[in-house]
This record gives structure tokens, C-alpha cells and sequence, in this order.
């Protein structure tokens, strides 16, 4: 028995035991339910297999041509959104921790803002500004992903800021200025492969809100996963419910690699 | 949801410079040879950052206050107070205090369950990740996850019906009105407070406990006069932000609620893909710029209780 146990500090194993079973099991059934959502034949009391094998047989690829296109977008939205954050953020974050320390505030300032004006009072104002981007750039997909980046910031912020705190990026980047190291040697040889770890959470905590994103595509009329799982889950919901449960387990196989990028960094600052 | 993972951004000593030798004199700052020209380097960012961020959100707080034409009004800004909008923030109001209230009891329960187990343990990590997916990737799934459960044909409904006889819809299609956002809402609600709290709670010293079992204290006292005093801070700080993450989530509403626009941000959209109402268009401003003042108010809060908490973190 451990001493915070014995003081009473912690949870003893059947609480804990009781507590997360009950929430856990509360929490297990709207997902169990969505599996076996998959598997029921129409109304009727039966199960079979039909939804999943309908989607690798021959009429697939033209049946959920609609949901594939978006999936695609989708994808293409992410990685633009992350090359956003490596091309914009990243740089101006290293800039601002190395030369410019007072406005260290002010960019954390910037970057928790999308969390006070949500997706959904954005929308409002993104609307004009996007009949701007279209005539300038098209009415790509891809473009979406301007608003995405500003979607991600907080998250893209946290991941690399947590990074860039725990490594003395100042002395490191002095010592190879005065071995005469030129700035992108600097940032080529010795920053990066320092802060890959807070880079890498931040480019796939990004891929994954990218992926949950619906608001904005949504009000903006455009086209990504969400918007198509919503569409097709009028005419076919068991495929839509199939998708939403993959998406699912990808972002969270996404968020698992996150934690565990987190964990040797932190194992070292202990 | 993008406030998951907030508290981290305030707590953190972001802004503590590097300890120097005073010796050292200022070898960082470099003499102005890069004067204006490093800043140059900023200039991408700062440009982006005001055509996608504070220009949109400039627009979606003043468009509110001007007529089609382009006139000034206080017409769609005083369409707030009408009653029916009134009764939309109200019903957001509820909806976000309820579900707020209900997840922060919960996911506190669940942070305390989990204090004392290893922190890169594989049940940690493993329930982290499950928290940051339903809390950050709800949206849609959310809707279709709680029709296949709890809707007319949800395999809850149907265990119910066949095994008990009970009929979860007797009242009617709550599940597809405000009353269902308050369950479904829940769902996401829990895993937020888990992330966001844990943090809190981790800081707790096992010295503190230690120092009231000598000065002859019980496991309750420990808890009453040391450990939720110094949580409750952050306690109700996790709460404003679970206030806000309900206040402006859209996605779930959306694809869940079949009529009307029973909170605000449906009522957004109602009003920005309305083609038929002249006008209306500036009327999602006023509604944004009424959704913006209770976010303003609810994330200040936050960030003064967040800023108290920090003080026991050090």
C-alpha cells in the first residue's frame, strides 16, 4: 500500500476500479451500439455482414465516389493545414523565442484566441473573406485550409511551446553561432532535430482536428469528411456510421503516437 | 472543440526569459546590425494572422451593426433581445450549464480515479487519448453514435422496449431537441474535464497529506481543508471552460437537431443560409457578437482562475 493511499491522498483499488468501470462502461455503449449499428439488416431483427463487404466489392468506388472525393479533400486539407503551421507558425515561434523574448506573450496571446471566437462566430466573418481567397487562389479544396490553420493554432502552439520550453534552444543556437554555424545551419542541424517532437504532435494533432472539422466547411458550402458523412448518412447511414467509426480509430491511433512522442520528453524533465 | 487542451497554454512559464549571468552581458540582443530586418521575419505570420483571424473576426462582430445597404443600425443588434432570441441564449445558457456542471462532477471523479497510477502507463495513456478523441473529434460521429443508441431504433431504445417494456420516447423526440443535447453534449464534456483537470490534480504535494496525518488529521480533513480549497480554482476554472466549449459547439447540434434552431449557433446558421429574409445575413453578426461577448466574460474568467491555480503548480 502506498503511502498517498494510506493517507488517503489516493484512490484506493476498488474505487478506482468503480469509478472508471461505471464511466467506462457508461461511455463503451454509444460506441458498441454504432458497431452493431453496422452489422443490423434494415429494420429486421438479423445481422449481416453486407454494409462492410459493400465496401470493398466491385460498385464501391463509384457507390461512395461522393464520400472518397471528400475523404480526399480532407486529406489534401491536412496536410496543407500542417505545412501551414511547419511554413508560418514554427518559424515565427522559434523567431520570436530566440530574438524577440517580449512578444513571447503576445504570440501566446494570438495563438488561444481561436478558443474565445469559435468556428462558428469565425464563419461569419470568414464568408466575405473567403469570396476574397476564391477569386485570388480559386475555389480549390485546398483553400479551406487558411481557416484551418487558425483553427489549429492553440493546439500547433501548445505542442511545439512545450517543446521549445523544455530544450535551451538559446545557448544551443549561441553555441553554434560561435562555432560559426550560419542561421539555417542552425536551424537545420541543431533546432530541429531537437524540437521534433513538439513539431511532430503538433503537425498530427493537427491532421487530427483538421479531420473532425465540419463547421466551417459546413456554413462555408464546401466539401470535406464530415460534411460527406453527414450527407450520406440520409441515403446510406450504415455506410456513413462504417466511415465515422474508421475516422475514429485512425484519429485515435493519431492522438495514441502523440502521447507516446510525450512520453520519453518527459521521463527526461522528471 | 478547440478548447481541449487550454489550461497548458496559460500554466506553462511561457514567458520566463532565460536565467543569464549578469557577466554575460547582452549576447542574445544583438547589436541593431538586423534592426528592422528581423522583424521582417515576423511579417508572414502577423499577415496571416490578421487576414484569416482578425479580420474575419472583426467582420463577424460589426457586420451586426450595419443594414444590407451598408447604413448603421442598432436594429439587428437589438434583435437579440427579442424574445424568441432571448430564449435561444437561454437555451444555450442551459444546455452549457448543465452539461458544464454534470461533466466537471464527473470528470473529476474520473481525474481522482485515476491519481497515483502511472502517468505514461499504458492505462493512461491509453484513456488520454480516448479523452482528447471524443472531446476534440466529436462533432457528426457524436450524433450518429447517440441515434444508434438512444434513437428510435438505438439498440438502447430497443433493450428497453423488448426486455422492459419501457418507452424512452413516450415524451416524444426529446432526443432530437434540446433535452438530447443535454445527454449528448455529456459525452464530450467528460473527456475535456478529464484533460483539462488532471493537470490540477497531479499538482497536488503528497507532503500536504503527509503534514496533515502529523498534525493528526484524517484522510476527510485532508481532503475538506487542504485538497479542495487549493483544487477549487482550477475546479471552477475547468467548469468556464467546459461553459464555453459547450456554448459554441455546432457540429453535434447540427447534425443531430432535425428542426428549428433551438440554440445559438444553429440559430447562426439559420441566419446565414437563409437566402429568403433580406437582411438576415447581418443578423448572424449580431448573434456572433452576442456569442462573443459570453465567450469573452467566460474565458476571462478563466484565465484569472486558471492564473490562480498556477501559484500552487510551481
Amino acid at each position: 500500500m502506498s503511502a498517498a493511499r494510506r493517507l488517503g491522498a489516493e484512490p484506493s483499488r476498488i474505487t478506482r476500479g468503480l469509478i472508471l468501470g461505471v464511466v467506462g462502461a457508461v461511455f463503451a455503449i454509444p460506441i458498441i451500439a454504432m458497431i452493431q449499428f453496422t452489422f443490423r439488416n434494415g429494420l429486421g431483427g438479423d445481422n449481416t455482414l453486407d454494409h462492410w463487404t459493400g465496401l470493398v466489392g466491385e460498385d464501391a468506388a463509384r457507390t461512395y465516389r461522393g464520400l472518397l472525393q471528400a475523404v480526399g479533400n480532407s486529406v489534401v486539407l491536412a496536410i496543407v493545414t500542417v505545412g501551414i503551421v511547419l511554413v508560418l507558425l514554427l518559424p515565427t515561434m522559434i523567431l520570436v523565442h530566440l530574438q524577440f523574448p517580449k512578444l513571447r506573450r503576445v504570440l501566446e496571446f494570438i495563438c488561444i484566441v481561436p478558443i474565445t471566437v469559435p468556428a462558428i462566430v469565425l464563419v461569419v466573418g470568414l464568408a466575405p473573406v473567403y469570396g476574397i481567397v476564391v477569386r485570388v487562389f480559386g475555389s480549390g479544396a485546398w483553400t479551406l485550409a487558411f481557416a484551418y490553420g487558425i483553427t489549429v493554432l492553440p493546439y500547433a502552439y501548445r505542442a511545439i511551446q512545450s517543446n521549445l520550453d523544455a530544450v535551451p534552444v538559446v545557448t544551443l543556437s549561441e553555441a553554434a553561432r560561435s562555432l560559426g554555424a550560419g542561421w539555417p545551419t542552425v536551424l537545420r542541424l541543431v533546432l530541429l532535430p531537437n524540437l521534433r517532437r513538439g513539431v511532430l504532435a503538433a503537425s498530427f494533432i493537427s491532421v487530427a482536428v483538421v479531420l473532425g472539422e465540419f463547421t466551417i466547411a459546413s456554413l462555408l458550402n464546401r466539401n470535406n469528411l464530415q460534411t460527406a458523412l453527414l450527407q450520406v448518412s440520409q441515403s446510406d447511414p450504415y455506410a456513413a456510421v462504417i466511415f465515422a467509426l474508421l475516422a475514429l480509430t485512425v484519429v485515435f491511433g493519431l492522438l495514441l503516437l502523440i502521447g507516446r512522442l510525450g512520453a520519453p520528453r518527459n521521463r527526461r524533465t522528471e | 472543440m478547440t478548447v481541449a487542451q487550454a489550461p497548458a497554454l496559460t500554466s506553462g512559464d511561457a514567458g520566463a526569459t532565460p536565467r543569464r549571468h549578469p557577466l554575460s552581458g547582452p549576447a542574445q540582443v544583438r547589436p541593431a546590425r538586423r534592426g528592422v530586418g528581423k522583424f521582417l521575419g515576423l511579417t508572414p505570420f502577423a499577415l496571416y494572422v490578421i487576414l484569416f483571424l482578425a479580420i474575419p473576426t472583426i467582420l463577424a462582430v460589426t457586420t451586426g451593426f450595419f443594414t444590407e445597404d451598408g447604413a448603421f443600425t442598432f436594429d439587428n443588434v437589438m434583435g437579440i433581445f427579442a424574445p424568441t432570441v432571448l430564449a435561444t441564449f437561454g437555451n444555450s445558457f442551459l444546455v452549457s450549464a448543465v452539461t458544464a456542471v454534470v461533466g466537471a462532477v464527473v470528470g473529476a471523479l474520473v481525474c481522482y480515479a485515476l491519481l497515483g497510477t502511472k502517468a505514461e502507463g499504458a492505462l493512461r495513456a491509453t484513456i488520454d487519448s480516448i479523452s482528447s478523441v471524443l472531446a476534440q473529434f466529436g462533432g457528426v460521429m457524436l450524433a450518429f453514435a447517440f441515434i444508434a443508441t438512444i434513437g428510435t431504433q438505438g439498440l438502447v431504445t430497443r433493450i428497453l422496449a423488448e426486455v422492459f417494456g419501457v418507452d424512452l420516447f413516450a415524451s416524444g423526440p426529446w432526443l432530437y431537441q434540446v433535452p438530447g443535447l443535454l445527454v449528448v453534449y455529456l459525452y464530450f464534456q467528460v473527456p475535456l474535464m478529464v484533460i483539462t483537470f488532471m493537470p490540477a490534480l497531479e499538482g497536488l504535494k503528497i507532503t500536504w497529506a503527509e503534514a496533515n496525518a502529523t498534525l493528526g488529521g484524517t484522510p476527510f480533513t485532508y481532503w475538506t481543508r487542504i485538497a479542495i480549497p487549493v483544487l477549487a480554482p482550477s475546479f471552477i476554472g475547468s467548469l468556464l471552460l467546459l461553459f464555453a466549449n459547450a456554448f459554441s459547439s455546432y457540429a453535434t447540434a447540427a447534425a443531430l437537431v432535425s428542426q428549428g434552431s433551438p440554440i445559438v449557433p444553429l440559430q447562426i446558421r439559420g441566419a446565414l443560409i437563409s437566402e429568403t429574409v433580406l437582411g438576415r445575413e447581418n443578423m448572424a453578426g449580431a448573434l456572433a457578437l452576442g456569442m462573443i461577448v459570453v465567450m469573452v466574460v467566460v474565458m476571462w474568467g478563466y484565465s484569472v482562475l486558471q492564473s490562480r491555480t498556477s501559484r500552487w503548480q510551481k
